[in-house]
């Protein structure tokens, strides 16, 4: 089968299931579409450095946690009518998605910036665990900050607005989350074909090779680190809204393991993995976890299986061959 | 001639080992220097000294009249040093195509450009289809460098090396591994090339050196044994000992 065909069947799914639970008066099953929307997001983020760049971020809660926190933390002041800050001009707080996306996007590019550009630094396994210490450096950091919750985590009551939608409607959130979904897939498969996207898979492939022909690969890479941070970002606030609550999990290690089953799950470097790595593993979670309550157990066999056996992960066993010009 | 590339006392050491001893030579426009010397001689350490992957502890490489020894391999590369490698460096999951293209980007700068699909880049498109011709590899854009013979991997590095458009090359061994037939018709191709910019050429196949070198420098233990036109250094005893052989 062609991946083209798979990825079209997967969109398929996941627009029929939350509309057919719509009909069925379900609101679960939708926010549980939801929930794979914003992990897939997630893992779009970190599949453009990982599977197209080669990059093995173990840190990519970060991003996923500093989206949160910033949706949380600007609607919990907007909601308590407390500006941000009043000196040396006053920055307000906010409830309109549209103005915490960008904010989100923001604040977890320029964290990518500066994690990116010191653990770009190294490679392999120190690559893995440098971002990883990030991470976790952000962890502690929110766990021991009380202004906003500490461990206890932060509580923002309303959902966050979008333009007239009323966004405690479940399918109009999954549809704003899919869109979004989408947007992202659109924009990392016309960054996977520019020029930049060549150097990116160069850099991965044969980073000497690229020096040779007068390209850099730390630019090339660092700068793909600060768009899947971006990204990631952007589904963390998401997934603040969608809770209505962030919490110092959301940075922890965990989350960042979570983001990169869902990448291999799907199938690293391949566009559409992540969505079917995040649908694979919300499935898992609720089918496995009504079953027993050791459901992680059986998620591992199947990744061993999934990094044994399929390394191409769910896509990559039905497409087979990758397409290429 | 004009001096092209120039290494002026070059010495690289590795703990008490001394893989470049003071070298120096030279390469002139339109002509080919093969660079000879047993195994271990420290050929391939000079080459990656030239090419800027590794620093020489002390020594000058200047490379169009400009002291090029503290630009790395991304800007000499760009400055006009097209290389291969000893052993096949391409990127593997790429086509002949792509890999071709990905060194016309790196030659026309222009990495950071995000949106226009690189595939459908005339800018690019043209110049590799191009490139990969004179390789003699039309036929082959979009077979997988993975899936490439070896004779064609190694032609492919050159193509790639064409594409910076480079004022020298620095072919390590380019027939290494090779057929009779992929080696002659290789050496067919480096014997045009030279007009368009000269080679330092590292090779062990003692047939295409002697068919295409204007000079031969032979290094041993680092150093440099003799230097000088294919006669010369075939007449040399020293060189004959050390590395010819009574039957050259």
């Amino acid at each position: 089968m062609r991946e083209g065909w798979i990825n079209a069947v997967i969109l398929a799914l996941l627009a029929a299931v939350p509309l057919a639970a719509w009909a069925l008066d379900e609101p679960f099953v939708i926010t549980l579409a939801t929930k794979v929307a914003i992990f897939a997001l997630a893992g779009v983020g970190l599949n453009f450095v990982l599977g197209f760049g080669g990059l093995v971020s173990f840190g990519h809660a970060a991003f996923f946690g500093l989206g949160g926190y910033a949706a949380g933390i600007l609607a919990s002041h907007a909601a308590n009518y407390e500006p941000l800050m009043s000196w040396p001009f006053v920055l307000e707080g906010s409830q309109q998605m549209l103005v915490i996306w960008p904010v989100a996007i923001g604040v977890s590019a320029l964290a990518a910036l500066v994690i990116g550009a010191l653990s770009l630094r190294t490679r392999g396994v120190y690559f893995i665990m440098v971002t990883l210490a990030f991470a976790q450096m952000l962890y502690y950091f929110a766990i021991s900050w009380p202004s906003y919750g500490g461990e206890d985590g932060l509580s923002f009551y309303v959902r966050n607005g979008f333009l007239g939608v009323n966004t405690f409607d479940p399918l109009s959130f999954f549809t704003i989350c899919c869109g979004l979904l989408l947007m992202a897939l659109g924009l990392t498969d016309v960054l996977r074909r520019s020029r930049f996207g060549l150097a990116l898979e160069a850099a991965r492939q044969n980073p000497q090779r690229l020096l040779s022909v007068g390209i850099r690969p730390y630019g090339v890479q660092l700068v793909a680190f600060v768009i899947s941070g971006a990204l990631t970002g952007l589904a963390g606030a998401l997934y603040a809204d969608l809770n209505r609550f962030v919490s110092p999990n959301m940075l922890s290690w965990h989350t960042s393991g979570e983001i990169m089953i869902f990448v291999i799950l799907g199938g690293v470097a391949r566009l559409w993995g992540p969505v079917a790595g995040a649908g694979l593993y919300i499935l898992l979670e609720h089918q496995l976890g009504g079953i027993s309550d050791y459901w992680q157990v059986y998620l591992g066999l199947l990744l061993l299986v999934v990094v044994i056996f399929a390394r191409g992960g769910v896509i990559g066993v039905l497409a087979r061959k990758q397409d290429h010009d | 001639m004009t001096e092209v590339l120039r290494i002026e006392g070059v010495t690289k050491r590795f703990g008490a080992l001394v893989a470049s001893d003071d070298v120096s030579l030279d390469l002139r426009a339109g002509e080919i220097h093969a660079l000879i010397g047993p195994n271990g001689a420290g050929k391939s350490t000079l080459i990656k000294q030239i090419a800027g992957e590794l620093r020489p502890d002390s020594g000058v490489v200047r490379f169009l009249g400009q002291d090029v020894s503290r630009l790395d391999v991304a800007a000499r590369a760009r400055a006009g040093l097209g290389r291969s490698f000893q052993v096949s460096s391409v990127a593997a999951d790429f086509s002949a195509l792509q890999n071709v293209m990905l060194a016309v980007q790196g030659a026309s700068g222009g990495v950071y450009r995000f949106f226009r699909p690189a595939l459908k880049d005339a800018a690019l498109r043209e110049p590799a289809f191009a490139l990969l011709a004179r390789a003699g590899l039309a036929g082959r854009e979009r077979v997988l460098a993975s899936e490439l013979s070896h004779g064609e991997r190694r032609r492919l590095e050159i193509a790639m090396a064409l594409a910076l458009r480079p004022k020298a090359f620095l072919l390590d061994e380019p027939m290494a591994g090779m057929g009779t037939e992929g080696a002659t018709q290789l050496t067919d191709l480096l014997d045009e090339l030279r007009h368009e910019a000269p080679i330092l050429l590292v090779e062990h196949d003692m047939d295409a050196v002697f068919r295409l070198a204007d000079r031969i420098t032979v290094l041993s233990y680092g150093r440099v044994l003799a230097s000088g036109t294919v006669d010369e250094v075939r007449s040399n005893a020293e060189v004959r000992d050390a590395y010819l052989g009574e039957d050259a």
